[in-house]
This record gives C-alpha cells, sequence and structure tokens, in this order.
C-alpha cells in the first residue's frame, strides 16, 4: 500500500514536471512569436546564402593573416593577463587559505559578478573606455578570463590533501612558505590546465570581439557582411574554424600531459 | 640500468626545456606586436560615466507600460535561452548516438561524428545568428536557431560522452529476461543516461542565457540591442540599468539551475 502510494507521488511529481516544461515552452514561444512557416519560407533564402559563399575566396586568406595572429595575440595577453591577475583572488576566496569568511565572501561574490557578464559586452564596455582596437578587447578577454580561472582555481585548491598542509603547520611554516609549498604543488598542473582551457574559450571569443570595434579578426567579418562580400565572409569563418580547431587540439593535447 | 635512468633524464630535461622555450617564444611574439596601453584623459571619464551609471541606473527604463523597456526585453532574453536549449536538447540525440564509440561498428563512424560537433561547436552563435536572419529576419526567432543549432555541438558532445560511460549489465539483464527492443531502451538505458542528460541540457541553458544577452547586437532579438544603443548613445545610467538586469537575472538562473542540477546528480 506504502509502495503504491510513492509511486503514485513519482508519477505525481513527473506529471507536474513535465507540464511545468511545456507550459514554459509555450509561453516563450508565444513572446518570442516563433513561427515554422518562416523557417520553411526563409530556408531557400538561406541556401541562395550559402550559394553565395561558395566558392570562398582564396586570395583573401593572406589579406586576413595578420589579423587573424592579432586575434591569437589577443587571446594569449589577454589569458595571461587574467591568470596573473586570478592567482591572489583565488587563494584569497578558498576557504581552507583563508579561514575567515569576511574575506572570502567578498572576494567571490565580485567573482560571481564577473562572470555573469559575457565577453562581447565587457568588449562593448571597454571600447568607449580604451578607444577602438586591440587594448578594449585584450582588456574585456583579461577581466572575463580572469572570472573563469579565479573560480575554477579557488575551487581546485579547496579540493587539495590537508596533509601535507597540516605538516607544514606543524614544523613551523609561516603562510607564505605554507602557500608556497603546501599549496602551489598541488594545484599548478590543474591552473596551467584551466589557463589552456581558457585561452581556447578566448580564441574562439576573440575571432568576433571585433564586431563591437575591438579589434581582431571581428572586424573584418563585420566589414565583408556590411558590404554582402560573402565569398570573403566564408573565407574569414573557414579560417577562424581552422585556426580554432588546431589551437584547441594543442591545447587538449597539452591539458592530457598536464593531469 | 644507470644508463638508461640518465638517459630518460636527459631526454625528460630536453622535453621541459623545449617546452619553456616554445613558451617564451609564443609571448615574445605576442607581447612585441602589442599596441601601446594608453588612458586618454577621455578613459577616466569614461570610466567615471560607467560608474556613475550603475550607481544611479535608468530606474525609468526597468518597466514601461509602453514600448520597449528592461522587464519585455529580458524576458524576451530569457525565451529565447528556453527555447534554443530546447531546440538543441531534442537534436542533439541522434548527434550523440553518432558520436559514441560503443554505439558504432566502425571507428571511423563515431570520429567522423566527433569531428562534425567539433565544427558546429567552434562555429561562433553571433555568426550563426547573422545567417539565420538572412533566412528568417530580424527578431528573437533568428536568435532562438541560432542558439539551438550552436549548442548541439556542446551537448552532442557531452551526452555522446555519457553514452560511452554507460554500464551495458542492466540492459543484457533486460535483454536475457526477454524484453525487447523499446523495454531495454526505456527501462535500463534511458534511467541511465537521463540524470546526466538534463544536467547537461541545465548547464548549456546557463551558458544560452549568457549567449542571449549578447545577440541582440546583431539584431537577433534580446537584451543586446537596446544596450548597443545605449553604449553607442552614450546613455550611461541606461547601460548601467541594464547591466544590472542583466547580472541579476544571469544569477538567479545560474543559482536555481546549479540547485536542480546538485539534486539530480
Amino acid at each position: 500500500m506504502d509502495a503504491l502510494k510513492k509511486r503514485r507521488l513519482s508519477l505525481m511529481k513527473r506529471l507536474v514536471t513535465l507540464i511545468f516544461i511545456i507550459v514554459i515552452l509555450w509561453a516563450s514561444s508565444l513572446g518570442t512569436e516563433v513561427s515554422i512557416s518562416s523557417l520553411m519560407d526563409g530556408l531557400p533564402g538561406m541556401g541562395s546564402l550559402f550559394l553565395e559563399m561558395l566558392p570562398p575566396d582564396w586570395s583573401y586568406f593572406s589579406y586576413v593573416t595578420e589579423p587573424m595572429l592579432e586575434t591569437i595575440r589577443m587571446a594569449v595577453i589577454g589569458t595571461t593577463y587574467g591568470a596573473i591577475v586570478a592567482i591572489p583572488f583565488a587563494l584569497l576566496s578558498s576557504r581552507n587559505v583563508v579561514k575567515w569568511p569576511v574575506i572570502y565572501f567578498p572576494f567571490r561574490f565580485v567573482m560571481n559578478l564577473i562572470r555573469t557578464i559575457p565577453e562581447l559586452l565587457l568588449a562593448a564596455l571597454f571600447v568607449p573606455v580604451l578607444g577602438i582596437g586591440d587594448n578594449a578587447g585584450i582588456m574585456a578577454l583579461s577581466v572575463f578570463s580572469f572570472g573563469v580561472i579565479a573560480k575554477l582555481a579557488y575551487e581546485s585548491i579547496e579540493a587539495i590533501d590537508n596533509g601535507p598542509l597540516e605538516a607544514m603547520t606543524a614544523v613551523g611554516a609561516n603562510k607564505i612558505q605554507w602557500i608556497f609549498y603546501g599549496v602551489v604543488p598541488q594545484v599548478i598542473a590543474s591552473f596551467v590546465s584551466y589557463t589552456l582551457y581558457c585561452f581556447e574559450i578566448n580564441v574562439r571569443a576573440a575571432a568576433i570581439l571585433g564586431y563591437v570595434g575591438a579589434g581582431g579578426i571581428g572586424l573584418y567579418l563585420n566589414n565583408t557582411l556590411k558590404l554582402f562580400q560573402y565569398q570573403r565572409v566564408s573565407t574569414i569563418i573557414i579560417y577562424t574554424l581552422i585556426v580554432v580547431v588546431i589551437i584547441d587540439m594543442i591545447s587538449n593535447k597539452c591539458r592530457e600531459k598536464l593531469i | 640500468m644507470n644508463e638508461t635512468i640518465r638517459k630518460k633524464q636527459t631526454i625528460r630535461r630536453i622535453k621541459i626545456w623545449t617546452s619553456v622555450v616554445i613558451v617564451a617564444l609564443i609571448y615574445i611574439w605576442a607581447f612585441s606586436g602589442m599596441p601601446k596601453m594608453e588612458f586618454k584623459p577621455s578613459a577616466v571619464q569614461a570610466i567615471k560615466a560607467i560608474f556613475s551609471g550603475l550607481i544611479h541606473p535608468d530606474w525609468d527604463y526597468f518597466y514601461d507600460p509602453e514600448g520597449e523597456d528592461l522587464l519585455r526585453t529580458l524576458l524576451e532574453t530569457l525565451c529565447i535561452a528556453i527555447l534554443g536549449t530546447f531546440i538543441s536538447s531534442i537534436l542533439c540525440v541522434p548527434f550523440a548516438f553518432w558520436a559514441a564509440r560503443n554505439m558504432n561498428k566502425y571507428r571511423f563512424i563515431s570520429s567522423s561524428g566527433k569531428f562534425v560537433l567539433s565544427v558546429i561547436r567552434v562555429f561562433p552563435e553571433l555568426i550563426l545568428a547573422l545567417l539565420f536572419i538572412a533566412a528568417v529576419g530580424t527578431g528573437p526567432f533568428a536568435g532562438i536557431l541560432a542558439l539551438g543549432f550552436h549548442s548541439i555541438g556542446m551537448l552532442g558532445k557531452l551526452f555522446g560522452e555519457s553514452i560511452e560511460d554507460m554500464d551495458f549489465s542492466s540492459s543484457e539483464a533486460l535483454k536475457s529476461c526477454g524484453a525487447n527492443k523499446i523495454q531495454t531502451l526505456w527501462f535500463a538505458i534511458v534511467p541511465q543516461v537521463m540524470p546526466s542528460f538534463v544536467s547537461f541540457t541545465l548547464y548549456r541553458f546557463e551558458l544560452s542565457v549568457r549567449a542571449a544577452t549578447i545577440l541582440g547586437i546583431v539584431g537577433a532579438g534580446g537584451i543586446g540591442a537596446p544596450l548597443i544603443f545605449a553604449l553607442q548613445g552614450h546613455k550611461w545610467d541606461r547601460v548601467g540599468m541594464i547591466l544590472i538586469g542583466i547580472i541579476v537575472m544571469v544569477t538567479i538562473i545560474d543559482y536555481i539551475s546549479s540547485t536542480i542540477r546538485k539534486r539530480i546528480v
């Protein structure tokens, strides 16, 4: 009897969840005026757009190589800045390094706040401050990677083995020694791995930052799109895809070796 | 014996030094080409304006009974993320089975599936949104389609990996008791992959909410368009209001979604 009741209850729960999801989906499709018919009408237009993109303008490759390198450069520098700033923040926001919640809660709060803003919005904010160009992109990527790396790093600091730390405290190490010889050796591999991971994300992000004027290849993408030079657009897209796939591959190999 | 150990050590040392040199070269290349960071007086002004906008946001924009306001555009952003995630969570299933190693007889089939997924994954949402705008016109629907397509890459990969990690003992047990294909799927495979599937979908939803906030920059609906207009018009109080709105919305969504995810797994 009891089992039957339980089963009925769980069935009810599932039903309620299902209805809830359907209502949400229905409401949001009403709110955004989804129409399958407009998709069907638009598909030929999309097809012709694809045809216009073919064949890619191969001669454009050499022309966009310089902005492509600039994009990678932005990602490298941005990730590095972010990673450097992330180190003290990660230490200060982990529970086992700083014992007082008064300190680690505000740091975590700041990090959470930063992570809610997408990098393109950060770039759009930095463009009026630093002017159009690479610098705005670099700063946007730095702030963004700072948020990501600091969060992942403090989580891995909190997960470290307590044994060596206690041993060091027992033999009278001060806080700096404690961090250098107890914490750092345990987290350095995962920290580098997170930095590489963030670098992968940043390369992708850097490729579109130019759209809001923050340097890199996105600027060329924007210009060619505005001038309806779709063959060049496809060149840029293909180039970006190739670079991103290669960087992902190298970075993945490195990360596998690290851990 | 001693020789081999020494050899190994030298090889290790060479490896470490080459990687150090490579990293150093990359950094020299990167920093040598960097433009100078210089603060113009206008930069300080802009920073001041942004912060004063954040402190004194334009509350009138929060709710406006007629016309565009923050609440309505934020809701639209949320709807784009919800529907985009929903589309991709359905479309990713066949891709996941295609890319799962233990579901295909031949290795090249699953590798090709993985390759297709990674190509989808590296295609930026913004470019996809531009393509879909060409098809269905500007508006949130293009954003939904762009997010739906882009998310297939990540969801398909994660879901395919969880299929690869699946334990087949229960489905074999069911089969040996005489269950048919649909029954084994329903009672053995679905209960096993469902929790991780829901959790991945929720995680993707969190990312999609963030992505949806920028889709408006190209005209694909959501909060991005009013934000970029406010930025271009230097209406800092409105920028501050929109930023606060985005931060609050993303934080709430993250909190709800991570609570549900913790309960599932």
